[in-house]
Protein backbone atom coordinates (compact mmCIF):
# COMPACT_ATOMS: atom_id res chain seq x y z
CA UNK A 1 0.00 0.00 0.00
CA UNK A 2 1.10 3.22 -0.69
CA UNK A 3 2.03 5.74 1.78
CA UNK A 4 -0.41 9.14 1.62
CA UNK A 5 0.99 12.14 2.81
CA UNK A 6 -1.37 14.15 5.60
CA UNK A 7 -2.65 16.46 2.78
CA UNK A 8 -3.45 13.81 0.83
CA UNK A 9 -5.77 12.39 4.23
CA UNK A 10 -7.72 15.53 4.34
CA UNK A 11 -8.01 15.58 0.23
CA UNK A 12 -9.69 12.14 0.52
CA UNK A 13 -12.04 12.79 3.49
CA UNK A 14 -13.25 16.28 2.26
CA UNK A 15 -13.74 14.44 -1.25
CA UNK A 16 -15.65 12.17 1.21
CA UNK A 17 -17.54 14.55 2.35
CA UNK A 18 -18.77 16.34 0.06
CA UNK A 19 -19.32 13.02 -2.79
CA UNK A 20 -22.20 11.71 0.16
CA UNK A 21 -24.04 15.00 -0.49
CA UNK A 22 -27.19 14.58 -2.21
CA UNK A 23 -27.30 10.91 -1.90
CA UNK A 24 -29.49 9.31 0.66
CA UNK A 25 -27.94 7.49 3.29
CA UNK A 26 -28.30 4.25 2.35
CA UNK A 27 -26.34 1.63 1.28
CA UNK A 28 -27.62 1.82 -2.03
CA UNK A 29 -26.02 5.10 -2.60
CA UNK A 30 -22.40 3.48 -1.70
CA UNK A 31 -21.52 2.63 -5.59
CA UNK A 32 -22.49 6.27 -7.02
CA UNK A 33 -20.57 8.09 -3.94
CA UNK A 34 -17.49 6.05 -4.49
CA UNK A 35 -17.54 6.94 -8.27
CA UNK A 36 -17.95 10.63 -7.19
CA UNK A 37 -15.08 9.72 -4.93
CA UNK A 38 -12.75 8.65 -7.78
CA UNK A 39 -14.02 11.04 -10.36
CA UNK A 40 -12.39 13.81 -7.96
CA UNK A 41 -9.25 12.05 -6.66
CA UNK A 42 -8.50 9.48 -9.41
CA UNK A 43 -8.95 6.45 -6.34
CA UNK A 44 -10.53 5.78 -3.84
CA UNK A 45 -8.26 6.14 -0.45
CA UNK A 46 -9.14 4.45 2.91
CA UNK A 47 -9.78 7.11 4.45
CA UNK A 48 -12.71 8.17 2.15
CA UNK A 49 -14.03 4.55 2.70
CA UNK A 50 -13.94 5.07 6.54
CA UNK A 51 -15.14 9.19 5.94
CA UNK A 52 -18.31 7.75 3.98
CA UNK A 53 -18.67 4.16 5.38
CA UNK A 54 -19.52 6.55 8.66
CA UNK A 55 -21.49 8.91 6.80
CA UNK A 56 -23.73 5.63 5.98
CA UNK A 57 -23.88 3.68 9.26
CA UNK A 58 -22.38 0.86 7.40
CA UNK A 59 -19.04 -0.93 8.51
CA UNK A 60 -16.05 0.25 6.53
CA UNK A 61 -15.23 -2.93 5.97
CA UNK A 62 -18.14 -3.34 3.55
CA UNK A 63 -17.44 -0.31 1.93
CA UNK A 64 -13.84 -1.93 1.25
CA UNK A 65 -15.47 -4.73 -0.04
CA UNK A 66 -17.31 -3.45 -2.72
CA UNK A 67 -14.51 -0.87 -3.65
CA UNK A 68 -12.06 -4.24 -4.01
CA UNK A 69 -14.93 -6.12 -5.80
CA UNK A 70 -15.56 -3.41 -8.64
CA UNK A 71 -12.43 -3.41 -11.21
CA UNK A 72 -13.65 0.28 -11.91
CA UNK A 73 -12.16 1.45 -8.41
CA UNK A 74 -8.97 1.84 -7.62
CA UNK A 75 -7.08 1.77 -4.62
CA UNK A 76 -4.16 3.50 -5.47
CA UNK A 77 -3.04 7.03 -6.82
CA UNK A 78 -2.87 6.91 -10.06
CA UNK A 79 1.15 7.05 -11.58
CA UNK A 80 1.78 10.10 -13.92
CA UNK A 81 2.04 7.60 -16.82
CA UNK A 82 -0.16 5.14 -16.30
CA UNK A 83 0.67 2.16 -18.32
CA UNK A 84 -2.41 -0.37 -19.19
CA UNK A 85 -1.72 -3.37 -20.78
CA UNK A 86 -4.13 -5.30 -23.12
CA UNK A 87 -5.03 -8.99 -21.94
CA UNK A 88 -7.85 -8.96 -24.42
CA UNK A 89 -8.31 -12.25 -26.85
CA UNK A 90 -5.53 -11.07 -29.49
CA UNK A 91 -3.18 -9.72 -26.88
CA UNK A 92 -3.18 -12.38 -24.66
CA UNK A 93 -2.63 -14.71 -28.06
CA UNK A 94 0.13 -13.03 -28.71
CA UNK A 95 1.59 -12.81 -25.11
CA UNK A 96 0.55 -10.14 -23.86
CA UNK A 97 0.94 -11.45 -20.19
CA UNK A 98 4.65 -11.78 -20.90
CA UNK A 99 4.41 -7.89 -21.45
CA UNK A 100 2.67 -7.91 -18.31
CA UNK A 101 5.42 -9.44 -16.84
CA UNK A 102 7.45 -7.50 -17.95
CA UNK A 103 6.38 -4.05 -16.77
CA UNK A 104 5.41 -5.71 -13.30
CA UNK A 105 9.71 -6.69 -13.54
CA UNK A 106 10.81 -3.60 -14.39
CA UNK A 107 8.96 -1.35 -12.16
CA UNK A 108 8.99 -3.66 -9.24
CA UNK A 109 4.98 -3.34 -8.43
CA UNK A 110 2.10 -5.67 -9.35
CA UNK A 111 -0.92 -4.86 -11.44
CA UNK A 112 -2.94 -2.01 -9.55
CA UNK A 113 0.23 -0.58 -8.08
CA UNK A 114 2.37 2.23 -8.41
CA UNK A 115 5.58 3.31 -8.12
CA UNK A 116 6.64 4.73 -5.09
CA UNK A 117 7.82 7.67 -6.74
CA UNK A 118 4.10 7.96 -8.30
CA UNK A 119 5.91 8.21 -11.43
CA UNK A 120 4.35 4.95 -12.98
CA UNK A 121 1.03 3.26 -12.45
CA UNK A 122 0.11 -0.49 -13.68
CA UNK A 123 -3.09 -1.69 -14.79
CA UNK A 124 -4.13 -4.27 -17.03
CA UNK A 125 -7.38 -3.88 -19.58
CA UNK A 126 -10.04 -6.33 -21.70
CA UNK A 127 -9.48 -4.89 -25.65
CA UNK A 128 -8.25 -1.24 -26.19
CA UNK A 129 -10.09 -1.93 -29.70
CA UNK A 130 -6.64 -2.51 -32.02
CA UNK A 131 -5.95 -5.74 -32.30
CA UNK A 132 -4.39 -6.00 -35.54
CA UNK A 133 -1.41 -4.46 -32.99
CA UNK A 134 -0.94 -7.19 -30.48
CA UNK A 135 0.38 -7.11 -28.14
CA UNK A 136 -0.77 -3.83 -26.82
CA UNK A 137 0.25 -1.47 -24.01
CA UNK A 138 -1.54 2.18 -23.36
CA UNK A 139 0.13 5.16 -21.52
CA UNK A 140 -1.50 7.89 -21.16
CA UNK A 141 -4.15 7.26 -23.86
CA UNK A 142 -0.91 6.81 -26.16
CA UNK A 143 -1.15 3.38 -27.67
CA UNK A 144 2.42 1.17 -28.65
CA UNK A 145 1.27 -1.98 -30.72
CA UNK A 146 3.67 -5.22 -31.56
CA UNK A 147 5.23 -4.52 -28.05
CA UNK A 148 8.30 -7.10 -27.07
CA UNK A 149 10.26 -7.11 -23.97
CA UNK A 150 13.15 -4.91 -25.38
CA UNK A 151 10.29 -2.37 -26.60
CA UNK A 152 8.89 -2.27 -22.82
CA UNK A 153 12.75 -1.73 -21.68
CA UNK A 154 13.27 0.92 -24.81
CA UNK A 155 10.07 2.77 -23.78
CA UNK A 156 10.99 2.94 -20.39
CA UNK A 157 14.26 4.28 -21.35
CA UNK A 158 12.69 7.05 -23.22
CA UNK A 159 11.25 8.36 -20.18
CA UNK A 160 14.54 8.27 -18.80
CA UNK A 161 14.53 5.34 -16.31
CA UNK A 162 18.07 3.46 -16.03
CA UNK A 163 17.24 -0.22 -16.47
CA UNK A 164 19.96 -1.79 -14.44
CA UNK A 165 22.06 -4.15 -17.00
CA UNK A 166 21.76 -7.25 -14.96
CA UNK A 167 18.33 -7.49 -15.15
CA UNK A 168 18.31 -6.38 -18.97
CA UNK A 169 19.78 -9.87 -19.65
CA UNK A 170 17.06 -12.02 -17.62
CA UNK A 171 14.62 -13.27 -19.43
CA UNK A 172 14.59 -11.36 -23.04
CA UNK A 173 13.72 -13.01 -25.87
CA UNK A 174 14.95 -10.75 -28.98
CA UNK B 1 -49.09 -18.90 12.53
CA UNK B 2 -51.05 -21.79 10.56
CA UNK B 3 -50.08 -25.33 10.61
CA UNK B 4 -49.38 -27.12 7.40
CA UNK B 5 -48.27 -30.26 6.43
CA UNK B 6 -45.79 -31.33 3.96
CA UNK B 7 -43.54 -34.63 3.39
CA UNK B 8 -40.01 -34.60 3.36
CA UNK B 9 -38.73 -38.22 2.49
CA UNK B 10 -42.10 -39.56 2.96
CA UNK B 11 -41.81 -38.57 6.40
CA UNK B 12 -45.32 -36.32 6.95
CA UNK B 13 -44.00 -32.84 8.64
CA UNK B 14 -45.73 -30.46 10.30
CA UNK B 15 -44.78 -27.34 10.34
CA UNK B 16 -45.36 -23.04 10.31
CA UNK B 17 -45.96 -21.98 6.71
CA UNK B 18 -43.32 -19.96 5.06
CA UNK B 19 -40.11 -21.89 7.55
CA UNK B 20 -37.63 -22.87 5.10
CA UNK B 21 -36.82 -26.83 4.12
CA UNK B 22 -33.23 -27.01 5.74
CA UNK B 23 -34.75 -26.05 9.10
CA UNK B 24 -38.03 -28.58 9.17
CA UNK B 25 -35.63 -31.62 7.40
CA UNK B 26 -32.80 -31.30 10.09
CA UNK B 27 -35.53 -30.47 13.22
CA UNK B 28 -36.74 -33.70 12.13
CA UNK B 29 -33.50 -36.29 11.97
CA UNK B 30 -33.53 -35.97 8.26
CA UNK B 31 -29.53 -34.55 7.80
CA UNK B 32 -29.30 -32.09 4.71
CA UNK B 33 -25.93 -30.92 4.08
CA UNK B 34 -25.49 -27.33 4.84
CA UNK B 35 -22.70 -24.62 5.27
CA UNK B 36 -24.00 -21.47 5.34
CA UNK B 37 -27.08 -20.70 7.33
CA UNK B 38 -27.74 -20.34 10.52
CA UNK B 39 -31.07 -20.77 12.77
CA UNK B 40 -32.88 -17.83 13.04
CA UNK B 41 -31.34 -15.50 10.34
CA UNK B 42 -34.10 -14.06 8.22
CA UNK B 43 -31.63 -13.96 5.00
CA UNK B 44 -30.25 -17.54 4.36
CA UNK B 45 -26.80 -16.32 2.31
CA UNK B 46 -28.01 -19.54 0.47
CA UNK B 47 -24.06 -18.79 -0.45
CA UNK B 48 -22.85 -22.78 0.49
CA UNK B 49 -24.42 -24.38 -2.39
CA UNK B 50 -24.76 -27.85 -0.89
CA UNK B 51 -28.46 -28.28 0.52
CA UNK B 52 -29.74 -29.00 -2.62
CA UNK B 53 -33.22 -30.79 -2.18
CA UNK B 54 -36.22 -31.86 -4.89
CA UNK B 55 -39.46 -30.58 -4.50
CA UNK B 56 -42.21 -32.71 -6.54
CA UNK B 57 -43.80 -30.38 -9.79
CA UNK B 58 -40.62 -28.18 -10.07
CA UNK B 59 -38.66 -28.56 -13.17
CA UNK B 60 -35.18 -28.88 -11.15
CA UNK B 61 -33.45 -29.09 -7.51
CA UNK B 62 -34.06 -25.45 -5.04
CA UNK B 63 -31.60 -24.65 -2.45
CA UNK B 64 -33.61 -25.67 1.34
CA UNK B 65 -32.52 -23.01 2.78
CA UNK B 66 -34.39 -20.76 0.75
CA UNK B 67 -37.65 -22.26 -0.04
CA UNK B 68 -40.42 -21.64 2.19
CA UNK B 69 -42.42 -24.65 3.60
CA UNK B 70 -46.30 -25.00 2.05
CA UNK B 71 -49.24 -26.93 2.27
CA UNK B 72 -48.90 -30.83 0.70
CA UNK B 73 -45.17 -30.11 -0.80
CA UNK B 74 -43.29 -33.32 -1.76
CA UNK B 75 -39.82 -33.04 -0.76
CA UNK B 76 -36.64 -35.06 -1.55
CA UNK B 77 -33.49 -34.64 -0.02
CA UNK B 78 -31.75 -37.54 -2.57
CA UNK B 79 -31.95 -38.18 -5.89
CA UNK B 80 -29.18 -38.03 -8.81
CA UNK B 81 -29.88 -34.62 -9.70
CA UNK B 82 -29.24 -33.20 -6.00
CA UNK B 83 -26.19 -35.96 -5.42
CA UNK B 84 -24.52 -34.52 -8.40
CA UNK B 85 -24.95 -31.15 -7.51
CA UNK B 86 -23.84 -31.18 -4.03
CA UNK B 87 -20.70 -33.95 -5.06
CA UNK B 88 -19.83 -30.37 -7.55
CA UNK B 89 -20.37 -28.17 -4.76
CA UNK B 90 -18.54 -30.33 -2.49
CA UNK B 91 -15.32 -30.42 -4.17
CA UNK B 92 -15.36 -27.21 -5.50
CA UNK B 93 -15.40 -26.23 -1.67
CA UNK B 94 -12.98 -28.77 -1.28
CA UNK B 95 -10.63 -27.65 -4.00
CA UNK B 96 -10.11 -23.83 -2.18
CA UNK B 97 -9.51 -25.82 1.17
CA UNK B 98 -5.92 -26.84 2.54
CA UNK B 99 -6.87 -30.21 3.64
CA UNK B 100 -4.62 -31.20 6.58
CA UNK B 101 -7.14 -33.20 8.53
CA UNK B 102 -5.38 -35.22 10.74
CA UNK B 103 -3.25 -31.87 12.01
CA UNK B 104 -6.41 -29.57 12.38
CA UNK B 105 -7.44 -28.05 14.72
CA UNK B 106 -10.79 -28.95 13.97
CA UNK B 107 -10.51 -32.81 12.55
CA UNK B 108 -13.82 -34.71 13.96
CA UNK B 109 -15.52 -31.12 14.47
CA UNK B 110 -15.14 -29.95 10.91
CA UNK B 111 -18.27 -29.65 8.98
CA UNK B 112 -16.60 -30.74 5.61
CA UNK B 113 -15.66 -34.31 7.26
CA UNK B 114 -19.58 -34.34 8.49
CA UNK B 115 -20.69 -33.86 4.75
CA UNK B 116 -18.52 -36.11 3.47
CA UNK B 117 -19.57 -38.90 5.85
CA UNK B 118 -23.04 -38.10 5.63
CA UNK B 119 -22.61 -38.50 1.96
CA UNK B 120 -19.97 -40.95 1.46
CA UNK B 121 -18.22 -38.13 -0.42
CA UNK B 122 -14.60 -38.62 -0.45
CA UNK B 123 -12.47 -35.64 1.70
CA UNK B 124 -9.90 -35.50 -1.67
CA UNK B 125 -9.84 -33.87 -5.29
CA UNK B 126 -11.17 -36.38 -7.52
CA UNK B 127 -12.45 -34.20 -10.91
CA UNK B 128 -11.01 -30.50 -10.39
CA UNK B 129 -7.42 -29.16 -9.25
CA UNK B 130 -6.45 -27.60 -6.23
CA UNK B 131 -6.43 -23.78 -6.40
CA UNK B 132 -3.62 -22.65 -4.83
CA UNK B 133 -3.42 -19.64 -2.50
CA UNK B 134 -0.68 -19.77 -0.54
CA UNK B 135 -2.39 -16.55 1.79
CA UNK B 136 -0.77 -16.18 5.09
CA UNK B 137 -1.95 -17.40 8.67
CA UNK B 138 -2.99 -14.20 11.03
CA UNK B 139 -2.08 -15.30 14.32
CA UNK B 140 -2.09 -11.57 15.76
CA UNK B 141 -5.19 -12.07 17.51
CA UNK B 142 -4.47 -12.95 21.16
CA UNK B 143 -8.09 -15.31 21.33
CA UNK B 144 -8.42 -16.26 17.70
CA UNK B 145 -6.00 -17.82 14.59
CA UNK B 146 -7.20 -17.02 11.40
CA UNK B 147 -6.10 -19.62 8.26
CA UNK B 148 -7.83 -18.02 5.01
CA UNK B 149 -6.32 -21.38 3.34
CA UNK B 150 -9.20 -22.78 4.94
CA UNK B 151 -12.29 -20.45 4.31
CA UNK B 152 -15.46 -22.00 3.00
CA UNK B 153 -16.53 -18.44 2.62
CA UNK B 154 -20.12 -18.91 4.03
CA UNK B 155 -19.60 -15.92 5.99
CA UNK B 156 -21.17 -17.33 9.10
CA UNK B 157 -17.80 -15.70 11.02
CA UNK B 158 -18.89 -12.33 9.55
CA UNK B 159 -22.56 -12.26 10.86
CA UNK B 160 -21.17 -13.68 13.92
CA UNK B 161 -18.80 -10.71 14.07
CA UNK B 162 -21.29 -8.25 13.59
CA UNK B 163 -23.86 -9.79 16.15
CA UNK B 164 -21.64 -10.33 19.06
CA UNK B 165 -18.30 -9.08 18.42
CA UNK B 166 -17.11 -5.31 16.74
CA UNK B 167 -18.27 -5.96 12.82
CA UNK B 168 -14.78 -5.68 11.63
CA UNK B 169 -14.99 -8.58 9.60
CA UNK B 170 -16.02 -8.74 5.64
CA UNK B 171 -15.65 -9.81 2.34
CA UNK B 172 -13.47 -8.65 0.03
CA UNK B 173 -12.65 -8.82 -3.61
CA UNK B 174 -13.99 -11.37 -6.11
CA UNK B 175 -13.72 -14.70 -7.74
CA UNK B 176 -11.42 -16.78 -6.77
CA UNK B 177 -9.54 -13.78 -4.42
CA UNK B 178 -12.58 -13.55 -2.79
CA UNK B 179 -11.74 -13.65 1.34
CA UNK B 180 -12.91 -13.33 4.64
CA UNK B 181 -10.79 -10.16 5.74
CA UNK B 182 -10.82 -6.65 7.63
CA UNK B 183 -10.43 -3.10 6.13
CA UNK B 184 -7.51 -2.49 4.32
CA UNK B 185 -6.81 -6.32 5.02
CA UNK B 186 -5.29 -5.55 8.37
CA UNK B 187 -4.11 -8.47 10.72
CA UNK B 188 -6.99 -8.99 13.41
CA UNK B 189 -5.62 -7.27 16.08
CA UNK B 190 -4.76 -3.89 14.39
CA UNK B 191 -8.36 -4.13 12.69
CA UNK B 192 -10.05 -3.56 16.61
CA UNK B 193 -10.68 -7.18 16.63
CA UNK B 194 -12.17 -7.28 20.77
CA UNK B 195 -11.23 -11.59 21.05
CA UNK B 196 -14.72 -12.62 21.50
CA UNK B 197 -14.38 -15.49 19.85
CA UNK B 198 -17.78 -15.28 18.24
CA UNK B 199 -15.80 -15.64 14.92
CA UNK B 200 -14.08 -19.02 15.47
CA UNK B 201 -17.19 -20.34 17.63
CA UNK B 202 -19.34 -19.65 13.89
CA UNK B 203 -16.61 -21.30 11.97
CA UNK B 204 -18.04 -24.73 10.60
CA UNK B 205 -14.42 -25.52 9.15
CA UNK B 206 -11.14 -24.86 10.30
CA UNK B 207 -10.16 -21.28 9.55
CA UNK B 208 -11.18 -19.68 12.46
CA UNK B 209 -10.15 -20.92 15.40
CA UNK B 210 -9.74 -20.46 19.16
CA UNK B 211 -6.12 -19.91 20.58
CA UNK B 212 -7.62 -21.34 23.66
CA UNK B 213 -9.90 -24.58 24.19
CA UNK B 214 -11.14 -23.47 27.16
CA UNK B 215 -13.08 -20.08 25.70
Amino acid sequence: MVLLTEEEKRAAREAAGSAVRGFPRSRGSLVPILQKIQEKLGYVPLEAMEEVAGQLGIPPVDVYGVVTFYNQFRLTPPGRRQIKVCLGTACHMKGGTVILDCWKRRLGIEVGGVTPDREFSLERVACVGCCSMAPVTVINDEVHGRVTPTRVDGLLFSFGVKVKKGRQEEGEVN
Amino acid sequence: MQKITLFIDDREVKAPAGRPILWLALENGIYIPNLCAVPGAEDPPAACRLCWVEVEGYPRPVTACTEPARDGLVVRTRSPRVDRLVRAAFELLLSAHRLECSRCPKNRACTLQEIARARRLPLRLVRYRKLARDLPVDNSSPAVRYDPGKCVLCGRCVRACRREGTGILGFARRGYERRVTTFGEVPLARAGCSGCGACALACPVGALTLKTKSV
